[in-house]
């Protein structure tokens, strides 16, 4: 395992988002966007090989998929059927980790995929949609990547639309504690983060190199835990980097983070 | 039973104020037919239930819809529909925001003939705070709260199949039918178009009968509409119309709008359509997509 001296932020990001999944056992790992699919494929490929996967469609996989465009003598490594029903039936049971990038996630990790400002009649900006996250937030684990980290993702007050459940005593239903919440990782562009400071507050992880802890809280607009000192976010090995190549045969990860930086800042 | 009939035929049992769920999944299988001819009718006020694409988009670009029940409206490679969103945005329609899996509850509680089923989707999120009409309830069982998702009674359900019979025997060939089958039996009536009719023997072979999701008792009516799926997929006949989709949701940011759409496009029968958009050859040579 030689570690990479050259690679770029994006890689950085995936390699530190599949960590997320390295210790979940067999569960479905459903990564949404480019970066957290890489990330769950790498984990897939290395540090937990009992994960499983779909193609997006309807195919459960032995194999991850690369991404984009696959060349006529591609064989899909096809297991079993999982369509779009069946994916309701493995998410209430639990045996789901789901990474995906919200508009706005609070300080409770409440996020918000569906209507920014106005009223909620009629939303100065409509986007996606509730989507499956309520049912995901309330019933399996989830991380988050989010690719420019700042005040407006991580933003002051409540999300405007709450589409996920998070550490929100207010909104806690009845009968439930909020250790039945299970939010993981947050990557993003600056570093990884938690929710396990103290009352579920948001901790911080790891930076990534040339990144401070008070670049991380400049952008985040409620207070980050912070204790100790933190880790330098680990950097790819050689092999890593050969298997994220492999599964993103059109460098689609370059596009992901904006002017795709090296992953060695400051 | 001859269910065959033609699209004007199932537009003519539509009637305003209707609740009508529309199978497919975003840019997927969706029953574009049967939606163009409500464009070229009067019909309005429309309660539409949909895992919703440009279906959605477009009817309510041509004021057709009153409210939609919808988790997203989205065409896949292009993450927002344009027209919802105008929509959504200008407040000029309803809506039931819900999650994807809520919609399946919903359906199956209505094709069941049950007034909810509980769930615990959608707790804690504003889902139940700004939908008055869906419930938290206690539960004989245990000492938790439940959210009780109402039952999601369609007058009708309109669907695209790959094949189908007279008698209304429907296939889906494709590797997903998402919830249509519970479309079909969540509506009093349900129209399916599909892009080829085959006779009754074709479903002697299991493998064929395999793909076969919903009882024939529950399809109203058919309508051989080859292509009727443009600009969405069937899979594995032919995939979404990403050029088309483009200049779809291009026309919403040009001054012409959707009007401009609809004169380039839409013709006055689907005859006309396909040939404002190259014709079935041309449909039939759109390659599937790669997720």
């Amino acid at each position: 395992m030689t570690v990479a001296s050259d690679y770029t932020l994006a890689e950085l990001c995936i390699v530190a988002a599949s960590k997320a999944f390295a210790n979940d056992g067999e569960v479905l790992a459903t990564g949404i966007g480019v970066i957290p699919r890489l990330a769950a494929s790498l984990a897939m490929k290395t540090s937990n090989p009992d994960l499983m996967m779909t193609d997006s469609e309807a195919w459960m996989l032995s194999e991850p998929n690369p991404i984009g465009k696959r060349g006529d003598d591609h064989v899909q490594a096809n297991e079993s059927w999982m369509g779009f029903s069946r994916i309701f039936d493995n998410v209430w049971s639990g045996r789901r980790h789901a990474m995906l990038g919200p508009t706005q996630i609070d300080k409770y990790g409440q996020t918000n995929t569906s209507a920014l400002g106005g009223t909620y009649e009629a939303p100065k900006v409509m986007m996606l949609g509730a989507r499956g996250f309520p049912g995901n937030s309330i019933s399996h684990p989830n991380s988050f990547f989010v690719p420019s980290h700042n005040t407006r993702v991580f933003m002051e007050g409540e999300c405007d639309f709450v589409s996920s459940i998070g550490y929100n005593p207010e909104r806690l239903p009845k009968g439930h504690s909020l250790d039945d919440i299970d939010i993981r990782l947050i990557v993003t562009d600056l570093c990884v983060m938690d929710f396990g400071g103290p009352d579920h507050q948001v901790r911080l992880v790891s930076l990534h190199p040339g990144i401070t802890a008070a670049q991380v809280q400049e952008n985040t607009a409620y207070p980050v835990f912070v204790e100790g000192d933190i880790p330098t976010t680990e950097a790819p090995t050689l092999e890593q980097l050969a298997i994220i190549a492999e599964m993103d045969p059109h460098n689609q990860r370059a596009y992901q983070i904006k002017d795709n930086p090296a992953g060695e800042r400051g | 039973m001859n269910k065959q009939m033609t699209a004007a035929d199932v537009v003519a049992q539509l009637e305003d104020g209707m609740t009508i769920g529309i199978g497919g999944w975003g840019p997927r299988r969706k029953p574009m037919a049967l939606v163009r001819e409500i464009l070229r009718s009067d019909i309005k006020d429309l309660t539409i239930v949909s895992y919703g694409g440009a279906d959605v988009g477009m009817l309510c670009a041509a004021g057709k819809v009153k409210k939609v029940v919808f988790a997203f409206v989205s065409l896949d490679f292009i993450p927002l529909e344009p027209y919802f969103r105008k929509a959504r945005q200008s407040g000029s329609i309803e809506v039931m925001e819900i999650d994807e899996g809520m919609m399946l509850l919903g359906l199956r509680a209505a094709a069941w003939g049950v007034p909810y089923i509980p769930t615990e989707v959608g707790l804690g999120t504003d889902i139940v705070t700004k939908n008055p009409d869906i419930k938290v309830v206690d539960s004989p069982y245990d000492d938790k709260e439940w959210v009780a998702m109402p039952a999601l009674k369609l007058d009708v359900s309109l669907i695209h199949a790959d094949r189908a019979d007279d008698r209304g025997v429907c296939q889906i060939a494709g590797p997903d039918h998402y919830m249509d089958d519970w479309f079909a039996r969540a509506a009093d009536k349900t129209f399916v178009s599909c892009d080829e009719m085959v006779d009754s023997q074709y479903f002697h072979d299991p493998a064929q009968a395999r793909l076969v999701h919903w009882e024939r008792s529950q399809t109203t009516g058919v309508v051989e509409i080859a292509g009727g799926a443009h600009p969405t997929s069937c899979s594995p006949a032919y995939g979404f119309d990403v050029p088309h989709f483009k200049a779809y949701t291009g026309s919403a940011k040009e001054e012409t709008g959707f009007q401009g759409y609809l004169d380039t496009f839409l013709g006055a029968n689907e005859e006309e359509y396909q040939q404002n958009v190259g014709g079935l050859d041309a449909i039939r040579a759109i390659e599937l997509p790669t997720y």
